[in-house]
C-alpha cells in the first residue's frame, strides 16, 4: 500500500481529467456556449411589428423607421469627444455617463447611446460615423400612431430593462417590448421573432462567414397584425366628451362581450411616447400623481357604484323570492332602521319594483336587501348567499379581459364583517350592511365591472368575458375563453321587469330629460358619495356622477357605463355622456346638439382643484 | 569517485518527457502571447522570447547540476535548506511588490521568486532527515521534526501572500507516508478534505447527520462480524469530526474573505457569475470546449487570440492547449505528465539510498500536486488557486525551480549505476 498509494492517486487523477476534458470538448459541445463564445458574432435581424386596426379596419398603429446610436465599449478608440457630442446634441458629462454605464453592462455587448433619432438627425450623423470606432447606428422599427387617442388601450413600446432581460432571455439590451395595453397583452403576436445569424470570426477578429455553415441561424418572422374590437370613431368621440373631466367610459357589445370603447380620462396622445422626447414626456406623465394620466380609471379605478347597483339588489331579491313585482313599499323620506335613517330624495310613494327602479327609491331597495339577508338564519349566511349571486355577475374578481391592468373591486363576505365587527365578541346584523343595498358602503366596482353587469341585464342573464381582440391575422381565432358563455345564478325570467324599470328611468324617472330621440334606451343613474385623504385629513368631495345604460331595449347593441369623478348627480354628466355615446354608435350622428355642446364645453377642473387649494370649500352645488 | 560521463546512465525517459513538456510549453506560450507586431522568436522583449531565454539557461543549469558530485546534494542539503529559508525571510525586507504580492527579488528587468526554489531545498532537507539512521518515522518526535521541516517554508510563503504556493507543501505527506508515517495521517488529511468539501456542499446539519450515520454503519458492520465493540471508541472521533464541521463553517463564513468564498462557490456550482468572479473559469472552459476533437490548430485559437482568458500564458496556459490542440492534444499533455510522474515513482523505488527515494517521492508529489491543482482549476474542477503548471507555464523562476528539482533527482538516480 505504501508503495502504490501515490501511483493510484495519480492514475485516478488522469482518468478524471480525461473524463472532464471529454465532457467539455466532445460531449458538451458548442451550442450551449454559442452566445458566450467571444469568437462568434451574433447579428440580429429585427422583423416589422404587427399593425393594429380597429373593428372597422381603420389603421390605428403602424411602424416608422428609427435609428439608435449604439456602442460596443471595447471597440471604442480615442475620439474627438467634443465634436461627437455636438453631433449627438448631448453634453460631454452625459456622454461620459452613458459610456460608463455601457461599460458596466458589458464591454462586449452593444448598448444604446442615443435612442430614436429622427430621419434628418440620422442623415446628418451617418456620414460621419466612420470616424468613431466602436459606435454604429442600429436601425429599428418604431410605432407610428395614426390616431391621437386610445393611448390607454394601445399601450406603448419601450426599451427592455434589466429585470425583463433577466426573466425573459429572448430580449437583449436596447430591444423594444410592449408595455401596457394591447402592446403588452399581445406582445408575442405583434413582435414576431427576430432572426439570428452567427458569424465566425478568425483570430484577427475578422468575419470569416457563417458559423458551422449557418445551421444555427434563423430567419426573422414578421409580427402578426391584430384587429381590435374598438370602434375608433366612438372611442375618439368619448375622449372628446371626457375632456376636462376625470373618469371613464366603457362600452360593450352585450351579445359578444366585445369592447367598443374604453375611455379613461385624462388621457394622452400616444405619439408622446415615441422619439427622443419620449423619456421626458413619460416622466411628466408618470409624476402627475393627481390627475394620474397613466392610471386607467376604467380598469383600475375602484368606486362605490351607487344606484345602478340597485338593479342587482332587485334581481337577487326576486331570485331569493323575498319580493314580488306587485308589492308596494312606502318611503317616508328614507329607510328607518333602529334609530338611524337612510335618506331618500323626493318622489311618489309607495312604489313597486318598476317604479322603484325608475325613481331610484332607497327605502325600497333597503327593504329588499334586508329581506334577502334576513331570509337566512344568520346574517353571515345571508351575506355569503348575496355575495355568491354577485360573483356570478363577474364582480369581486378580475373579469379575465385581455388588457394587462385591472383591479378586483370589493364584494364583502361574512368574514369581512366578522373581522370588522370583531365577531363573535360583538354581533352584527343585516342593518349594519344596509348601505350595500344602494351601492354604497363596502361595495366597490370598477367601471368595467359595471358595464359587464349592465350587459348581463341587456342580455337577460348571460355574458361573454369582455375582450378587445377581434381578430388575429394569420391565426384561426381569438382565445377560446372569449367564446365561452357565462350565465348568472339569477333566472332569466327575473330580468325582464328590471329592464322595464330601467326603461322607465328615461320615461318618468331620474333620466327623463336626457332621452335619446328615436331609440328605446334603458339606463340607471347613480350619485356616489366619496371621500379622499389629503395630508391625512379625510374629507368628503362632490359626489361621483355615474350612469349605466344599454340600447335598444330589445336586441341590445351597446351597453355602456360612464363614470365622472365629482360630477355630482348621475344624469348631470354621466347620463348625458352615455346618451350621446349611444346615439353616436347607433345613429352615427347627434340630434341633441345643445346637450353635446354642454358636455363638450363643460369642465370640472375647478372641482378637482378644490381639495388641493388649502381653503375650505363647498361640495355638491 | 569522479565524474566519468561515459559510465553514467541518465534516465532518458525522464529527460525526453521533460524536453517534450518544455516544447509543448513554449509553443503554447508563443501562441498565447503572439502579437500583431512581427518579430523573430528571439525578440527578448516579447514573452515568448523571454521564455526561450529561460529555457536556454535551464539547459546550462542542467549541465551544472549533472556535473556536480552527487554527494554534494546530500551533504549540503541542510545548508541549502537554510539559505532558502533566509531567501524567503529576506523578501520581507528586500522583496518587490508585484500585483499585491511580495514574492520577488528584482534584478534589473528580471525577477527571481525564491519560493520556486524552496521546494527543491525542502525536498533535499527532508530526504536528509528521514534517511538519517537515527530517524524513525513511527516515533512522534521524529514525525514532528519532519513536519517542522515542511511547515517552516510554507509558513514563510503564506504571508507574501501566496497561499497557493504554500499549499504545495501538503504534497510532502506522500514521501512521509512512503517512509512509514502512520496511515492515520493520510486518512486524516483525506477525511479533513472530505469534511471541508462536504460541509460546504451539503451544509453543517446534513454533514453531522452523515457523520453519525457512517459511525453507526461501521458499528453495525463490526457487530455483525461478531467483533468486540467499545462504544466509547466512537465518541471522540465523531465529536472531533463534528467539531471540524463547525470550524469549517466558521472559517468559511467568518475568516475567509468574500473572494475566497466565491472561488469555492463557483466550483461547487452554488453560484454562477460568468462576468464577475467566475469570468476566468468560464472563459477558460469556453476556450477548452471550443477545441473539439482536434482543436483549431496551433496559433489559430480564436479565444486565445481575443485575449479573453486572463493570465493565459501563466496559470491558464492549459486552456490554450485545449483550444488549439483539442481533446487529443490536451489528453496527450495529461498523459505526458502522468508518465513523467509514474516514471519518477518507479525510479524512486529503485533507489539504493533512502535519501534518493525520499527525494524522488518528493519530486513526484510536488509535480503531481502542481499538475492536479493547476489543470483542475483550468478545467473547472477545483477552485481558483494560482500555481503554475510545471515546465509549461511562462516564468523563469518556476521553470528553473522545477528543472533543478527534477535534475537533481536525475543525477541521484544516475549515481546508482556508477558503483555497480
Amino acid at each position: 500500500m505504501r508503495k502504490i498509494l501515490l501511483l493510484l492517486v495519480v492514475l485516478i487523477t488522469g482518468v478524471v481529467f480525461t473524463a472532464r476534458l471529454f465532457y467539455l470538448q466532445i460531449y458538451n459541445s458548442s451550442y450551449r456556449q454559442l452566445s458566450e463564445n467571444n469568437a462568434i458574432k451574433v447579428v440580429y435581424d429585427y422583423p416589422q411589428r404587427g399593425y393594429i386596426f380597429d373593428r372597422n379596419g381603420n389603421l390605428l398603429v403602424s411602424n416608422q423607421p428609427s435609428y439608435d446610436v449604439m456602442v460596443i465599449p471595447k471597440d471604442v478608440k480615442p475620439l474627438d469627444t467634443l465634436e461627437f457630442c455636438q453631433l449627438l446634441r448631448i453634453t460631454k458629462n452625459d456622454f461620459i455617463r452613458i459610456l460608463d454605464k455601457a461599460r458596466v453592462y458589458s464591454p462586449r455587448l452593444p448598448s444604446v447611446v442615443i435612442p430614436q433619432l429622427t430621419k434628418s438627425e440620422y442623415a446628418a450623423l451617418s456620414e460621419k460615423m466612420y470616424k468613431y470606432a466602436g459606435f454604429y447606428i442600429q436601425k429599428r422599427s418604431l410605432r407610428d400612431y395614426q390616431v391621437d387617442h386610445s393611448a390607454n388601450v394601445l399601450g406603448y413600446i419601450s426599451e427592455v430593462n434589466e429585470r425583463i432581460i433577466e426573466h425573459n432571455p429572448y430580449y437583449q439590451m436596447g430591444e423594444l417590448i410592449g408595455m401596457g395595453g394591447v402592446e403588452k397583452q399581445y406582445e408575442d403576436i405583434l413582435r414576431g421573432n427576430k432572426g439570428v445569424k452567427y458569424i465566425q470570426k478568425d483570430r484577427f477578429n475578422r468575419d470569416i462567414g457563417p458559423y458551422k455553415e449557418g445551421v444555427f441561424d434563423t430567419l426573422p418572422t414578421r409580427g402578426n397584425d391584430i384587429m381590435l374590437t374598438i370602434d375608433a370613431a366612438l372611442q375618439q368621440y368619448g375622449e372628446e366628451l371626457m375632456k376636462n373631466k376625470r373618469g371613464g367610459i366603457v362600452a360593450l357589445e352585450p351579445q359578444t362581450g366585445e369592447i367598443l370603447a374604453l375611455v379613461a380620462a385624462p388621457n394622452y396622445d400616444p405619439s408622446l411616447l415615441v422619439g427622443r422626447e419620449r423619456s421626458k414626456n413619460f416622466t411628466k406623465l408618470y409624476y402627475d400623481t393627481i390627475a394620474k394620466p397613466l392610471f386607467d380609471r376604467v380598469l383600475q379605478g375602484e368606486y362605490p357604484p351607487g344606484s345602478p347597483f340597485k338593479t342587482l339588489t332587485a334581481l337577487i331579491g326576486l331570485q331569493e323570492g323575498v319580493i314580488d313585482l306587485d308589492e308596494r313599499i312606502y318611503c317616508h323620506g328614507g329607510y328607518t332602521y333602529g334609530k338611524r335613517k337612510l335618506g331618500c330624495h323626493h318622489h311618489p310613494t309607495p312604489l313597486a319594483m318598476i317604479g322603484g327602479i325608475a325613481n331610484s327609491c332607497n327605502a325600497y331597495f333597503a327593504t329588499v336587501y334586508r329581506r334577502t339577508i334576513d331570509k337566512y338564519d344568520t346574517p353571515q349566511e345571508g351575506i355569503d348567499h348575496w355575495r355568491n349571486h354577485l360573483l356570478s355577475f363577474g364582480l369581486g374578481d378580475y373579469l379575465g379581459y385581455d388588457l394587462p391592468a385591472g383591479n378586483k373591486g370589493n364584494i364583502p363576505n361574512s368574514g369581512y364583517y366578522n373581522r370588522a365587527y370583531q365577531y363573535p365578541t360583538y354581533k352584527w346584523y343585516s342593518a349594519a350592511t344596509i348601505s350595500n343595498s344602494i351601492g354604497q358602503g363596502e361595495v366597490l366596482l370598477t367601471p368595467m365591472q359595471m358595464v359587464n353587469f349592465t350587459a348581463i341585464i341587456a342580455n337577460r342573464g348571460y355574458f361573454y368575458r369582455p375582450h378587445i381582440i377581434k381578430n388575429i391575422m394569420g391565426a384561426d381565432s381569438i382565445p377560446a375563453k372569449y367564446k365561452e358563455k357565462h350565465i348568472t345564478t339569477v333566472d332569466p325570467k327575473y330580468f325582464e321587469p328590471v329592464v322595464e324599470g330601467m326603461n322607465e328611468v328615461y320615461n318618468y324617472g331620474t333620466a327623463s330629460h336626457i332621452g335619446v330621440p328615436g331609440i328605446e334606451v334603458c339606463g340607471k343613474t347613480g350619485t356616489a358619495e366619496n371621500y379622499i385623504r389629503v395630508n391625512g385629513k379625510r374629507m368628503q368631495l362632490t359626489d361621483h356622477s355615474v350612469f349605466v345604460a344599454f340600447a335598444p331595449m330589445d336586441n341590445p347593441k351597446i351597453a355602456i357605463a360612464v363614470f365622472v369623478e365629482n360630477g355630482y348627480w348621475g344624469s348631470r354628466w354621466a347620463g348625458r355622456i352615455a346618451g350621446l355615446m349611444i346615439e353616436k354608435y347607433l345613429k352615427g350622428e347627434i340630434t341633441r346638439k345643445d346637450m353635446e355642446n354642454f358636455v363638450l364645453n363643460g369642465s370640472l377642473m375647478d372641482e378637482y382643484e378644490k381639495p388641493y387649494s388649502g381653503k375650505p370649500f363647498n361640495i355638491n352645488h | 569517485m569522479g565524474v566519468v560521463s561515459r559510465n553514467i546512465r541518465f534516465d532518458w525517459w525522464t529527460i525526453i518527457l521533460y524536453l517534450l513538456l518544455i516544447l509543448v510549453g513554449w509553443m503554447n506560450i508563443y501562441s498565447a502571447s503572439l502579437t500583431d507586431v512581427s518579430t523573430t522568436i528571439f525578440d527578448f522583449n516579447q514573452i515568448y522570447g523571454k521564455q526561450l531565454l529561460w529555457i536556454g539557461m535551464s539547459f546550462i543549469l542542467i549541465v551544472f547540476i549533472l556535473a556536480i558530485d552527487v554527494k554534494f546534494y546530500e551533504r549540503f542539503s541542510s545548508l541549502i535548506y537554510i539559505i532558502s529559508l533566509f531567501s524567503l525571510l529576506g523578501l520581507f525586507v528586500l522583496g518587490k511588490n508585484v500585483n499585491g504580492a511580495t514574492s520577488w527579488y528584482a534584478f534589473g528587468g528580471f525577477g527571481i521568486q525564491p519560493s520556486e526554489f524552496a521546494k527543491a531545498a525542502t525536498a533535499l532537507a527532508l530526504g536528509k532527515y528521514v534517511s538519517d539512521i537515527q530517524t524513525n518515522m513511527k516515533e512522534f518526535q521524529h514525525q514532528f521534526r519532519a513536519f517542522l521541516i515542511i511547515i517552516i517554508p510554507a509558513l514563510l510563503i503564506v504571508p507574501q501572500p501566496d497561499p497557493g504556493s504554500a499549499l504545495v507543501y501538503a504534497a510532502f505527506i506522500f514521501p512521509l507516508y512512503r517512509e512509514g508515517l502512520n496511515y492515520i495521517f493520510v486518512l486524516l488529511g483525506f477525511l479533513m478534505a472530505c469534511l471541508f468539501v462536504g460541509t460546504l456542499v451539503i451544509g453543517v446539519n446534513w454533514m453531522i447527520l452523515t457523520i453519525v450515520l457512517l459511525a453507526l454503519l461501521h458499528l453495525l458492520y463490526l457487530k455483525r462480524r461478531k467483533k468486540k465493540v467499545k462504544l466509547k471508541q466512537y465518541i471522540l472521533p465523531v465529536l472531533l469530526a463534528i467539531g471540524v464541521t463547525f470550524s469549517v463553517s466558521y472559517v468559511f463564513n467568518s475568516v475567509f474573505e468574500q473572494r475566497h468564498r466565491d472561488r469555492f462557490n463557483i466550483v461547487l456550482g452554488k453560484e454562477v457569475d460568468a462576468k464577475g468572479i467566475g469570468y476566468n473559469t468560464n472563459q477558460s472552459e469556453i476556450a477548452i470546449g471550443s477545441g473539439g476533437w482536434n482543436g483549431k490548430g496551433w496559433l489559430q485559437g480564436t479565444q486565445t487570440k481575443g485575449n479573453f482568458v486572463p493570465e493565459q500564458h501563466t496559470d491558464y496556459i492549459f486552456s490554450t492547449i485545449g483550444e488549439e490542440w483539442g481533446f487529443l492534444g490536451s489528453v496527450t499533455v495529461v498523459l505526458l505528465f502522468i508518465f513523467l510522474i509514474i516514471r519518477i515513482l518507479v525510479l524512486s523505488e529503485r533507489q539504493k539510498t533512502t535519501f534518493g527515494r525520499v527525494y524522488g517521492y518528493s519530486v513526484a508529489s510536488i509535480l503531481f500536486f502542481h499538475f492536479l491543482v493547476n489543470v483542475g482549476m483550468v478545467i473547472g474542477l477545483l477552485p481558483t488557486i494560482g500555481i503554475p503548471l510545471p515546465f509549461i507555464s511562462y516564468g523563469g523562476s518556476s521553470l528553473w525551480g522545477f528543472t533543478i528539482l527534477l535534475f537533481i533527482f536525475v543525477k541521484l538516480d544516475a549515481s546508482n549505476y556508477i558503483n555497480r
